[in-house]
């Protein structure tokens, strides 16, 4: 780690201030000086890393900082390269990104989409970020992705899982690795139909915001598309702890299927209380009573211990995944911290190598040129396999896993194992899909 | 009906909580004259005392399994508990499946502690200053103790669960003549509720028969005619202090198998206990018990599909609902005595 | 002058000044050097002190003058973000009437809430304000989410009819907020020497605001409305007997701290036109508490400062992370820096919660009067002895004297 000035604003100074002389101030505004905001200058590019570091996300924010310090060390030629020795496009050399070296700064989102901003501001302004990325929230990423848009520089989703992001409140400058809540029911669908039969009934809890209702709609559509029936679905608080009485009332209906739209800790206390109610030995019309979890997390399942066991989800990606791109990541990821990177920190890491060679292959870090090489842009090699970054609304279309909840885990690790790999054609839907219409990406803005 | 029955339980469950928490917040408040924001801290330590246990009695050695390999490819090194390999493997896993009682032996005197070095150490400093700072202070102290927890073991929460023997149901419905299966309910759960009624009971009978609780009975009354007396009053605050904590101890000590424990779930409960307090009435610790249950049966009732239909997102609101039309039509709540932090 | 004695005539025009001053007394540090990580003078951070300093003005008037200890306020804060975003979405980016109907609607909510709250005192007007807090914030986060957007937040979009002005800026984005064309996002930057300055408009903005907020609590403070209020504080019951009513008066103050935490938050939606529901929870109320107290609860200048203390330790040491760290302990020999490093990251990054914790106790353990107090011992021991009080202070708090800035 170099220690000399290492902001962009900090080699810029010096170079402005041996031009300009000290006693003459040079003024200009922020909007004439570069030709977009927080053109870098000097030897190095600041990205903005900002993740939940205080908050129930905090251990996943974690896990994503990780991730953003091993790519950052990846594009600055140091470690073993990890996954850009197999990603298909070859742009990026080991020197930085268009031969700047690579710096970072971090912030907390706190998972507030209020302080998620302010943190983010505080990058664009104060450190002259020219990318923002992480989150690992949809409200927290679609606030982020609005203020990116509006400052002029590129922002890459971490953990985003809502349609919305990439739907009714996509931008231009907004670019989302991570799959949907429309993927995960279209991936699933299949599958639950094959294992549990056609004529199931369904019992949704769902959490009471905009992610929890975007997944539900998703999972309601495309499990009823498949022959099942909805009994009904029920609203929970979003700062409900304790889920005994909404988990009750399934009893009384005749519902053979639970549905938990919930996720990180709603998902921990609605899955143990549901356990807890008996309903994995429940029987109904001469069936066994399942529960599916349709977004799964390995981080946050492991708060659910051994309740995770047999139950149905997806997920975006998965280390025990045996494609050279997975292994190379989970090698290197493993080798520096000790134990396997989650899927946050796949998402992450990835997004942080699609930004730095969209920038090599556009030849500048304006965000209307970045996004223009991100725009439809296909590639392989990064644990996905076959990915398009596609145009309209800047959703990657990839293969969605459907996982399941391990008997026999050999290590704290290996909770989940792949059921099955669904084609990125099965999931793949139009852009203008009822479920993601009402919005529109707008024009690149480079501030 | 058997979904009434159903919610009637579930509240008392959450009531059960919610009134161990008020319990010890009023004990302190009654007796100390503090508003004690840390409390929801001490519930939280609680908890971490299962999660400790647990994580003693899992205390591993490794040994090398060739056969297989991690996750990079190495040889998997395997982990076997300390316990198993001194007591054997079936005596050994069944010592660490009891984890959370065996904790609750291990909390007491921990959470004695804690209580005992908040108030001489932090809380005693704060008996004549304005309620605002016992606030600050507190509030301040809630959020050190939860960054701890944090660093120690992260902000995810840990599976910590009941010993085998309590888990499954119980099936009430059979005994009151519904079909089987439909009124059922956890035995971890009736055990939760059958402890919360013992440590009431406890406390209330250890303030009306023991002398010490006369005492301290009096001294919440008038702290200053017991210190004429020549009764050294603050000795026995300090103890009743570590008692409030123990009580909220205990209470997150067996709570750690319902909800996997955070380090956050203290916060969680914080402000609700406090809206719990006020309703009951400040200082009344029946009033605490009492509107501890009341709020937790009408959430669970709150919750129920039809109500949610007639006023979509009630169950969001009703224990602040409830509160606002409990303090506008009983001034003090239901059992506060005039004059008590009224200005 | 403006109806102030000398004294508080010359204490404002020492507020303007330092307010005035604050990109340069907030950029204490060049750029470049490792300390500039305690810069603090870019544009969000100066708004967002500003914008809490009035949040704070405000609530002191309620709460340093009646005692009445409301803990509820952020509601009307989050209430003012969403009403000035709906102007924005309806009528115009300009900032005005936004601004105009968060103080008119956070007033009429303020009126409300505080007509059923004030008939009760003490703690259970506190859980009276708690309680109708967390029923908006719980409602915004989900059954009102049409109004309110839920959990994303209100934001502006390019659909929005924006009838009185543009709907689609000339490049083709959401148009900037701004006052009579004039943007609050622009920004004047000046380097001089190793340093450089940000003059930002919205920074000015709210800082003109800020100082009419404050002169007009000064007023509050002085007038015998203000003294009323104070008698409601020292006995309420004696001024009862009387034979006077002082639900008025608690009303009145009420709902005039409640429009100037509605007036904070049309000033946050102007500064970033996007209001969250998190902006009405109970942690987002008893963080102004918390600034009040630990300022200095009744004095004029306190919640400013702890408006600034709190803003400051949320963005800047959250933003410290372990590279910035080594940075700044490369020059200890290695062993050493481990521990060093080691020790710090427990404080900083992930971990500025538990700094700002340990701090909220030290202050009230050892200044019970706030930071103000802290100032006044200062400046008490300065008088006697000129050479003392620059030793351990130096390294952990180079932002003290840009606080008092604000």
């Amino acid at each position: 780690m170099s220690n000399s000035n290492l902001t962009r604003r900090g080699v810029l100074k010096s170079g402005a201030v041996a031009g300009a002389g000290v006693a003459l101030p040079t003024i200009f505004t922020a909007s004439s000086a570069a030709a977009y905001t927080n053109e870098p200058m000097g030897g190095s590019v600041t990205l903005g890393f900002n993740v939940p570091q205080t908050g129930p996300y905090a251990d996943e924010g974690a896990d994503e900082l990780r991730a953003y310090q091993l790519a950052v060390e990846h594009l600055n030629g140091e470690g073993d390269g990890g996954m850009m020795n197999t990603f298909s496009s070859k742009a990026l050399k080991g020197n930085g990104i268009l031969g700047k070296k690579v710096e970072f700064v971090t912030g907390d989102t706190q998972t507030k989409s209020d302080a998620a901003r302010a943190s983010a501001k505080s990058m664009i302004e104060k450190d002259g970020a020219v990318m923002i990325t992480g989150g690992s929230s949809s409200g927290v990423a679609i606030a982020v992705q609005g203020l990116c848009q509006e400052a002029g520089v590129i922002f890459m989703a971490g953990l985003t899982h809502s349609n919305d992001t990439t739907g009714k409140d996509k931008k231009a400058n907004g670019f989302r690795h991570f799959f949907n809540a429309y993927m995960s029911g279209a991936a699933l669908a299949p599958v639950l139909a094959a294992r549990y039969g056609t004529d199931r009934k369904a019992y949704h809890l769902t959490a009471d915001y905009t992610w929890g209702w975007t997944q539900e709609e998703s999972i309601v559509a495309s499990t009823e598309a498949l022959g099942w029936e909805t009994v009904n679905t029920v609203k929970t608080p979003l700062a409900a702890t304790d889920f005994s009485s909404y988990i009750t009332p399934v009893l009384q209906t005749d519902a053979d299927v639970l549905v938990l739209n919930h996720y990180g800790g709603n998902m921990v206390n609605s899955l143990t209380n549901a356990v807890q109610f008996g309903l994995r030995e429940k029987q109904v019309n001469g069936r066994d009573f399942e529960i599916v979890v349709p977004l799964f997390s390995r981080l946050m399942a492991r708060g659910a211990g051994e309740n995770i066991k047999g139950i149905l989800g997806s997920t975006n990606w998965h280390w025990s995944l045996t494609d050279e791109g997975t292994q190379a990541f989970v090698k290197s990821f493993g080798t520096k911290y000790g134990f396997p990177p989650s899927q946050a920190a796949h998402t992450t890491y990835c997004q942080t190598l699609l930004y730095a060679d969209a920038c090599e292959r556009a030849g500048t870090f304006n965000p209307c040129g970045v996004g223009e090489a991100l725009e439809g842009f296909e590639f392989d090699g990064l644990g996905n396999g076959k990915t398009t970054y596609r145009a309209e609304d800047h959703q990657c279309f990839k293969d969605v896993l459907v996982v399941r909840g391990k008997e026999n885990p050999t290590s704290e690790f290996d909770l989940l194992e792949v059921v099955e790999v669904t084609p990125a054609a099965q999931v793949t839907y139009d852009p203008d899909h009822p479920m993601f219409t009402g919005g529109a990406l707008g024009e690149c803005n480079a501030g | 009906m058997d979904a009434i029955i159903l919610q009637i339980l579930n509240g008392l469950d959450k009531g059960s909580a919610y009134a161990l928490i008020a319990l010890g917040l009023t004990l302190i408040f009654g007796t100390l004259g503090v508003v004690n924001f840390a409390h929801g801290a001490l519930f939280m330590i609680g908890a971490f005392c299962a999660v400790t246990m647990q994580r003693i009695l899992t205390l591993s050695y490794e040994t090398i399994d060739a056969t297989k390999t991690d996750f990079l490819g190495n040889a998997l090194k395997v982990k076997t508990p300390y316990v198993e390999s001194w007591f054997g493997p079936e005596m050994g896993a069944s010592i660490i499946d009891w984890a959370v009682p065996l904790a609750i032996l291990f909390s007491i005197p921990i959470m004695l502690l804690v209580g005992y070095v908040m108030e001489r150490g932090l809380i005693k400093h704060f008996y004549k200053r304005p309620h605002a700072d016992q606030i600050l202070v507190t509030f301040g102290l809630a959020i050190v103790l939860q960054e701890l927890i944090k660093h120690y073991y992260g902000a995810n929460p840990i599976p910590t669960g009941a010993p085998d023997a309590f888990k499954g149901s119980f099936d009430f419905g059979t005994l009151l003549g519904f079909d089987p299966n439909t009124v059922i309910y956890p035995y971890w759960r009736m055990v939760y509720f059958a402890f919360a009624a013992v440590i009431i009971g406890a406390v209330f009978a250890f303030l009306q028969f023991t002398t010490f609780g006369m005492v301290v009975r009096a001294g919440m009354a008038d702290r200053e005619t017991v210190g004429l007396l020549g009764i050294n009053i603050d000795k026995r605050f300090t103890i009743m202090f570590g008692l409030a904590a123990a009580v909220a101890g205990l209470a997150g000590v067996m709570y750690a198998p319902i909800n996997s424990p955070n380090y956050h779930m203290g916060m969680d409960f914080l402000v609700l206990s406090f809206v719990v307090v006020v309703v009951g009435g400040m200082g009344s610790l029946p009033g605490a018990v009492l509107a501890g249950f009341m709020l937790g049966i009408l959430e669970s009732f709150a919750s129920m599909n039809w109500i949610k239909d007639i006023v979509p997102g009630i169950d969001q609101i009703i224990i602040y609902l409830v509160a606002i039309i409990i303090l506008l039509t009983r001034p003090r709540g239901l059992m506060g005595r005039k004059g008590v932090m009224e200005d | 002058m403006l109806g102030l004695s000398k004294k508080d005539t010359k204490f404002l025009f020492i507020v303007i000044a330092l307010t005035a001053a604050t990109p340069i007394l907030l950029q204490p540090f060049p750029e470049g050097s490792a300390m500039s990580q305690f810069n603090a003078g870019y544009p969000d951070l100066m708004q967002r002190f500003a914008i809490f300093g009035i949040f704070a003005i405000g609530f002191n008037i309620l709460f340093g003058l009646t005692g009445y200890l409301s803990f509820g306020h952020a509601a009307f804060l989050g209430v003012g973000s969403y009403s000035a975003v709906w102007m924005f979405k309806l009528l115009s980016m300009n900032v005005l009437p936004g601004i105009i109907l968060a103080i008119i609607v956070s007033g009429l909510f303020a009126l409300v809430i505080g007509y059923v709250s004030l008939r009760r005192s003490g703690i259970y007007f506190s859980i009276l304000t708690l309680a109708f807090a967390q029923m908006s914030f719980n409602l915004a986060y989900s059954v009102l989410t049409p109004i309110t957007n839920g959990e994303t937040g209100l934001q502006v979009t390019l659909n929005d009819p924006r009838i009185l002005g543009q709907q689609v800026a000339a490049n083709g984005n959401v148009p900037p907020t701004n006052f009579f064309g004039l943007e609050m996002g622009s920004s004047l930057k000046i380097p001089v020497g190793g340093w450089e300055f940000t003059f930002n408009a919205g920074y000015y903005f709210c800082a003109v605001i800020a100082i009419l907020a404050f002169y007009l609590s000064l007023r509050i403070f002085r007038s015998p409305f203000g003294l009323m209020l104070r008698a409601i504080k020292t006995n309420q019951t004696r001024l009862n007997y009387t034979g006077l009513n002082s639900r008025p008066y608690t009303l009145a103050a009420f709902v005039i701290s409640g429009m100037y935490a509605g007036l904070a938050g049309g000033l946050l939606a102007s500064m970033d036109p996007l209001a969250g529901a998190e902006r009405m929870q109970w942690t987002a109320s008893g963080e102004v508490v918390l600034m009040t107290i630990l300022g200095g609860v009744g004095t004029m200048m306190g919640p400013i400062l702890g408006a600034g203390f709190i803003k400051y330790f949320e963005n800047i040491f959250s933003k410290i992370n372990e590279n910035v760290l080594h940075q700044w302990f490369s020059f200890l020999p290695d062993g050493l820096e481990g521990f060093v490093i080691w020790v710090a990251e427990h404080f900083v990054g992930s971990g500025w919660h538990l700094t700002s914790g340990v701090l909220f106790m030290m202050v009230v353990i050892f200044l019970p009067g706030g930071l103000v107090e802290g100032g006044q011992r200062i400046g008490k021991k300065l008088k006697r002895k000129k050479s003392d009080g620059d030793g351990d202070d130096a390294e952990h708090h180079p932002k003290q004297s840009p606080h008092v800035a604000e």
